[in-house]
């Protein structure tokens, strides 16, 4: 593989991160889906870029589902969703912006040693590539713990789901059955999540899922 | 595909789906419901006598057959209690015509789903198939509609979403591990394939594979500390639908989970994946029979009761060697026939009471005779009081492993005695002293309850040689 092929997809995995560490402190919900737009961009080119290092055509269709779904009509719905339910304030956060970044970065820390040391005989792309995979997975779930808005933990699982949609692309030949499952399994979510969120307006008038902490049914 | 048992299995559900969720009149399609679970059994049955080459997809074997077969007769005996218990919730206005229509459908979604799950070859459709059968669940656990059901259904929405992400992640690894020594492409995700070359695979990418697919699959069996969604799914959804994920769905996530174990006991290199599920399991059983004591909803309690059995489960399958493995899958069969009867006679008890709340419900063997024995039987048999089979299962269980490491066999008659004393004072409560509640008598299904609770009595007192032999072969291929 040419040296600056490699660099490419290394730079493309990396900004996924970085991209991932922006969503995590973004405040507004607008802001969020907006970075989230961003973050399906950056997997989409990452995804696209792999497709032509690799010869694979098939991953052109990945990339163009991430492009077209991820990036494109999940922001605007979200962004819908979120006009008509009036909840454009302050998200509400469990952890400050301070430890979340800490936590992140101890996270990619993490990942980097985890991965780096169990895949010594790899190909240098893919086992950096499975890294920077695990690292936005981890992120994801970080932002998932750390917030307590519906909106945003789905924006939280959407994005540790392009960390697997990086690490499926970046193990070379793995076949696309399980990628275009992938998106669907996202599309089905993603109804799933609609009708939740319908339904629990429908019964509460807000999405903060605190909301719903309330009728556990623990302390009846 | 030609037309097979396995076709069957999962062509009549998929089948049958369309139709429930096409037709509207519930008595009609609760029939419907039961005969074609009823015909998926039969198809499932024939898989002992035939079965179909290996392909890059499907796969069966005496394992999967085992699993294949229990799924199957609970699915057709809980549609069986699900038409009269849905029956009830119509007539007192609790679910809508148009929500049974989607609950009907949905029940034979998830049948597709877990049979899928179980017949997979590819460890790719492996982790679809969950995946599709944890979204109809969370479907079906929120049907209600109430607070807590939204509540419940979310929390396991975003814990199981989690799981199974990181079985995803899992999944890639191993095909990573597999790709240098199989070679690109399909073959790469193929089980049969994988193990017959595991041992040339890099051992180190398997061991993380391995802890990704433990934690992510983990989570759908409901080991602690991964748990947290499993009591509120089952106490806040229709109670078939708990029988179902009680007897089934663990069963199948822990399927998945002993398939990889195969997978690494067959690279020698590889950690050893015993010790992390007897950890999981021990942790599991002690916290869940502590846990039995302050519950206050019925099906709460028996959910708790659905975790420790699941780690007395992964314990056995952890241990391994023949005999543990033959304790375990006797202990799981023997589970998911007590537990579903045991959600027959709390749905029909949660119906006539009108509440889940135990302290509202007592002498229950005074004011319906026939619910009150079935439940105390059934949860004679849950505590694991002889001569009933789980009593044979987990002395089973409790013996091979003071043959092997006394210190752990300790700790696990501890959380034996702990649950066993934690469920038997709150049956206590609830089936024997004060009558309380209303005493309208119960238009029940009593015939799966019963059925199931013979078979587990039966086992307990004589194990037919067929069955035994054939367990003990399962088990020899566990390892």
């Amino acid at each position: 593989m040419s040296r600056i092929g490699f660099d490419i997809a290394h730079l493309l995995a990396g900004s996924l991160v970085l991209v991932s560490f922006l969503e995590l402190y973004q405040d507004r919900l607008y802001a969020l889906l907006n970075v989230f737009a961003v973050h399906a961009l950056v997997l989409t080119a990452s995804v696209a870029w792999q497709a032509f290092i690799q010869d694979a055509p098939h991953l052109y269709v990945t990339a163009a589902i991430a492009l077209v779904f991820k990036a494109m009509i999940i922001p605007v719905a979200l962004h819908r969703m979120i006009v008509r339910l009036g909840i454009h304030r302050e998200i509400e956060k469990v952890v400050g912006v301070g430890p979340a970044m800490l936590a992140g970065m101890g996270l990619v820390a993490l990942a980097m040693v985890v991965m780096l040391r169990v895949t010594p005989g790899a190909e240098p792309l893919a086992r950096e590539d499975l890294a920077f995979a695990l690292s936005v997975v981890l992120l994801g779930l970080l932002m998932m713990v750390t917030r307590r808005n519906a909106v945003s933990q789905v924006v939280g699982f959407m994005s540790l789901e392009n960390g697997l949609v990086l690490a499926a692309t970046g193990a070379k030949g793995m076949p696309l059955v399980v990628e275009i499952s992938v998106a669907f399994s996202i599309l089905i979510a993603f109804i799933v999540i609609g009708i939740f969120l319908f339904r629990i307006r429908e019964r509460f008038d807000t999405v903060d899922v605190q909301a719903l902490d309330r009728f556990r049914g623990e302390r009846r | 595909m030609t037309i097979d048992a396995v076709a069957g299995v999962l062509a009549v559900p998929a089948a049958a789906a369309a139709l429930l969720a096409a037709l509207p009149d519930y008595r009609v399609t609760a029939r419907l419901n039961v005969v074609a679970t009823a015909l998926t059994f039969a198809c499932a049955l024939s898989l002992f006598f035939t079965r179909p080459p290996p392909g890059s997809y499907l796969l069966v074997d005496d394992l999967n057959s085992t699993f294949i077969v229990l799924t199957t007769f609970v699915a057709f005996t809980t549609s069986v209690f699900s038409s009269s218990y849905i029956g009830h919730e119509l007539a007192i206005g609790r679910l809508t015509p148009p929500f049974v229509r989607f609950y009907h459908a949905m029940y034979q979604v998830l049948m597709f789903a877990m049979n899928l799950a179980l017949v997979a070859n590819n460890i790719g459709l492996m982790w679809v198939a969950i995946e599709l059968a944890t979204l109809t669940t969370v479907l079906m656990v929120g049907i209600y509609r109430t607070h807590e059901a939204l509540e419940a259904a979310w929390k396991y929405f975003i814990l199981g979403s989690v799981g199974i992400a990181l079985a995803l992640f899992g999944t890639i690894l191993v095909y990573m591990a597999a790709r240098p020594v199989i070679g690109e492409g399909l073959e790469a995700m193929v089980w049969t394939a994988l193990v017959g070359r595991a041992s040339e695979f890099d051992a180190a990418l398997l061991d993380v594979a391995f802890v990704f697919l433990l934690l992510g699959y983990g989570t759908k069996v409901g080991l602690a500390p991964l748990h947290a969604w499993l009591p509120d799914a089952h106490a806040e959804g229709p109670t078939p639908i708990s029988a179902v994920l009680s007897g089934l769905l663990l069963n199948v996530a822990l399927y998945a989970l002993l398939r990889f174990k195969i997978l690494l006991a067959a690279n020698a290199a590889a950690l050893a994946p015993g010790p992390l599920m007897v950890t999981l399991g021990l942790i599991s059983l002690v916290f869940a029979a502590f846990m039995l004591y302050r519950r206050r909803d019925i099906k709460r309690l028996f959910a708790y009761s659905s975790i420790e059995h699941m780690g007395i489960i992964t314990f056995a399958f952890g241990m391994g060697g023949p005999l543990a493995n033959f304790a375990g899958l006797l202990h799981m069969t023997m589970h998911s026939l007590t537990k579903s009867a045991i959600f027959f006679a709390v749905g029909h008890v949660a119906q006539v009471k009108g509440t889940q709340r135990i302290a509202d419900m007592g002498g229950l063997t005074a004011t319906h005779p026939l619910l009150g024995w079935a439940l105390a039987a059934g949860v004679a048999a849950i505590a694991g009081l002889p001569p009933l089979g789980i009593f044979m299962s987990e002395f089973l269980v409790v013996s091979s492993t003071f043959a092997r490491s006394p210190l752990l066999a300790i700790v696990l008659v501890f959380g034996l005695l702990v649950g066993l004393a934690g469920l038997l004072l709150r049956l206590n409560g609830i089936a024997f002293g004060e009558p309380r509640g209303p005493t309208t008598k119960a238009e029940a299904s009593y015939l799966p309850m019963f059925a199931h609770l013979a078979l587990v009595l039966t086992a307990g007192v004589y194990m037919p040689p067929a069955l035994v032999a054939w367990f003990q072969n399962v088990a020899g291929l566990l390892g």
